[in-house]
């Protein structure tokens, strides 16, 4: 019976029940909301499955959603299952205040460096990573440039002129 | 409001196509000039570039070395990685803030004379990249002789600039510009002795 | 012996050095120009590679936080500078993601002629990669006997949008104008000359002993370590994995054209040199047979080469004089005022170097909420000290290069 997006809804919530919410389907991708304690078990389980083996993640990154207190930051998952073409996207969401999520640098080597990348951009504590510092921006920085409350310009340039370039911080202006 | 035009609004006398050669007394089998000029004419048909290509400009670059647009009719061919070989710093590309301090020490590894060339936007200003991480131009770290502006330039573009830096090498300079005020007083205000 | 080895012992060192027993070597961030700016600080017992520190970023331009702030087809530039040899395929990808977000669906002469500017494109790129892996060997004719091909190239892509390298071509729905039939003679003349260029570019390289000594059995990886890593693209079909997007999850209309996926065995750095010449024959094939579709629309259908669509494609003058809703259109286009549906889409396409993926988060205002790429540059990298590891430097070099790392593509 080939895999379809019910077969995995079925499974999951069999396995974690009453624990994995929002299950949509936008754009006939599955996605689905998981509590950050058990993003590991989540993947392992997708892992080893035999019918389900989603053994390769194709993408991780973060998102900021400044509007949902408590669970600012996202961390979305994208797997992808080669053998039967199903991709699946899930989401972890964790406070401003205490960004810590479980690596995944034990099932899949290639969350390495992107979870440096989010933690870069975002603040996201990954615990257990081998090396969690920052990749893409100079180390010294001390904020994290993703989240939507920083500016984009480069604060210290004097010569171009805030009305004529659109600058000012401010997001869709 | 529109905004005055400020520069280019001079048009260029008349194009010279062909170089003409240094003045100087001529006679039958000698030449006679002075020592500069010699030696700029020397200098500036043998310059040896290093190109300091970090993104899409350097592959105009590539573009620019291969045969339909040859750098090497100008003297540019041997391209040399090593900035104690080279003389002019071809700078092509996006540098970013991690990238600058790397930028000024090849600048400080060159030896006298010397000359820079901001090949891009991003080089020259920035480019389309207003951002947090992103080097404003250059000149904000290293003291820049020709911009060649585009995204990225035409090879022609390119040999444009190249052409203007022959120019300032063949004629503009004397032969001990590091000597000059006005030339100390530049280095000093970017910190570099 | 042993009264050496005691005095050897006795040697007093000065003050402050530390003893190691590997050598430091820094291959810096501006190293010959053809790869790009990325760091790696290898430490070598001899020759050998001991261990690879990898810092990249020194070429981060915030493309994400950038995209914040854009409407959709001002995004379309950003898209360019990923990965700067073959632009028009990330262009391409980044509609496509649009496209599926706003539900519009495109012609089929706009989908083949979409294919057509893709394969070009696969092929420059794949030219420079395959050509530089030559010049890290010492072969440097090869590289520029390529390089007027791809002016070739760039002078179609020049025809058709007027840029050569950072190309930003096509508009949500389709092209801006159709092809002109300049282009499409350039384009004939390209598949009638290249094959013989890639013959002869073939025969220098494929079988010549120097080069098969440097690249057979270095820089391997197996197929299983390659899938954990997050390989896409040439490098995991050397490996023996046959993942192409164009063939699991087609778009733009790939299930109509016949090709094949070539695969390795080894992962080493022949066999991606191999896969990736032979794509380039495959490149070759689709494009003559896309050639051949598009001159067989006849008619009306010869001229189509948008979706019509006015409320993301800008509408034809006629029509913007005279009726509301298109005037409407066009400015909210030009102003930027168009607002997408709410939603999010994942949408990935066959890049030069793997799978190219957008992931567009769009809360219905103009601007995207969040963008991501999903840049195979970026994630195959951190493969470089398991590839390297205990092999020579001169070996390190050339995977440095058979990697096809760009650096745009690595830092967005």
């Amino acid at each position: 019976m080939p895999l379809t997006n019910d077969i995995i809804k079925q499974k999951l919530e069999e396995h974690f029940p009453g624990q994995l919410t929002s299950f949509e389907e936008p754009y006939g991708l599955l996605t689905f909301e998981a509590p950050k304690d058990i993003n590991l078990k989540v993947m392992q389980f997708l892992y080893d499955d035999p019918t389900l083996k989603f053994r390769f993640l194709t993408d991780l990154t973060g998102v900021h959603y400044p509007n949902r207190k408590g669970e600012e930051l996202a961390v979305v998952y994208h797997l992808h299952n080669l053998v039967d073409n199903i991709r699946l996207r899930f989401k972890v969401f964790t406070d401003v205040n205490h960004p810590d999520v479980f690596t995944a640098t034990s099932i899949f080597s290639s969350a390495n460096w992107m979870e440096r990348e989010t933690f870069d951009f975002y603040g996201v504590n990954f615990v257990g990573h081998p090396n969690l510092k920052r990749i893409l921006n100079v180390d010294e920085m001390d904020y994290f440039p993703m989240r939507k409350e920083f500016p984009l310009e480069d604060q210290t340039r004097a010569d171009k002129d805030d009305a004529m370039f659109g600058r000012g911080g401010h997001i869709g202006i | 409001m529109a905004r005055p035009v400020r520069f280019n609004v001079q048009a260029e006398a008349d194009v010279k196509l062909v170089k003409e050669g240094p003045e100087g007394y001529a006679g039958e089998g000698f030449f006679a000039t002075s020592l500069d000029k010699v030696v700029g004419l020397a200098r500036a048909n043998s310059m040896w570039p290093l190109p300091f290509a970090t993104s899409c400009c350097g592959i105009e670059f590539m573009a620019l070395m291969g045969s339909t647009y040859d750098f090497g009719r100008f003297g540019a061919e041997r391209v040399g990685f090593s900035p104690r070989q080279c003389d002019v710093l071809m700078v092509m590309g996006t540098i970013a803030k991690k990238m600058g301090p790397v930028v000024k020490e090849v600048y400080l590894q060159m030896a006298e004379p010397r000359w820079v060339m901001a090949v891009g936007a991003c080089a020259s200003s920035g480019g389309i990249f207003d951002t947090y991480s992103v080097l404003q131009g250059i000149d904000q770290i290293i003291p820049v002789d020709v911009y060649v502006p585009g995204c990225p330039p035409r090879p022609e573009a390119i040999i444009d600039g190249f052409m203007k830096v022959q120019e300032l090498v063949h004629n503009r300079e004397t032969i001990r510009r590091r000597n000059s005020d006005r030339y100390t007083e530049l280095m000093n205000s970017y910190g570099i002795q | 012996m042993s009264e050496q080895i005691e005095q050897h012992q006795h040697v007093k060192l000065p003050e402050g050095s530390i003893e190691k027993t590997t050598t430091t070597l820094n291959m810096g961030p501006t190293h010959p120009a053809t790869h790009g700016v990325f760091q790696n600080i290898l430490e070598l017992d001899g020759e050998r590679i001991v261990s690879a520190d990898s810092t990249v970023g020194y070429i981060h331009r915030a493309f994400e936080k950038i995209a914040e702030r854009r409407p959709l087809y001002q995004i379309t530039p950003l898209t360019d500078r990923l990965n700067y040899c073959s632009s028009p395929i990330n262009n391409m990808g980044w509609h496509l993601t649009c496209e599926k977000l706003l539900g519009v669906k495109t012609p089929k002469r706009v989908d083949y002629l979409r294919v057509i500017i893709m394969e070009l494109a696969r092929i420059s790129d794949h030219l420079i990669c395959n050509s530089i892996v030559g010049v890290d060997a010492g072969a440097y004719t090869g590289f520029l006997y390529v390089m007027q091909y791809r002016e070739l190239i760039y002078e179609i892509y020049e025809e058709i949008c007027g840029s050569r390298l950072t190309t930003n071509i096509g508009r949500i729905g389709g092209f801006e104008r159709n092809f002109t039939n300049t282009a499409f003679t350039k384009l004939e003349k390209f598949l009638r000359e290249y094959p013989g260029v890639l013959k002869e570019f073939e025969n220098m390289f494929m079988r010549n002993r120097i080069f098969l000594e440097r690249t057979m059995g270095t820089g391997g990886i197996s197929a299983e370590r390659a899938l954990n890593y997050g390989f896409t693209g040439p490098n995991l079909r050397a490996t023996g994995v046959d993942y192409d997007v164009r063939v699991l999850q087609p778009y733009s209309s790939y299930e109509d054209f016949s090709f094949n996926v070539p695969v390795g065995s080894t992962g080493d750095n022949y066999d991606r040199w191999l896969v990736r010449e032979q794509e380039m024959w495959e490149s070759l094939g689709i494009l003559k047979q896309a050639y051949e579709k598009i001159q067989s629309f006849k008619g009306a259908d010869a001229e189509v080469f948008h979706a019509d669509v006015p409320e993301y494609y800008l509408p034809k003058k006629e029509d913007v004089y005279t009726k509301m809703e298109a005037l409407i259109w066009h400015f909210k286009i030009i102003m930027g005022e168009v607002e997408m549906p709410k939603g999010e889409v994942y949408h990935s396409v066959e890049g030069a170097n793997g799978e190219l993926g957008f992931y567009l988060i769009s809360d219905g205002g103009r601007t995207p909420f969040r963008l991501h790429f999903r840049r195979p540059c970026f994630i195959y990298y951190q493969s470089y000290l398991e590839l390297t590891k205990g092999s020579m430097l001169s070996d390190a070099v050339i995977t440095m290069s058979s990697l096809n790392l760009i650096a745009g593509e690595m830092d967005a």
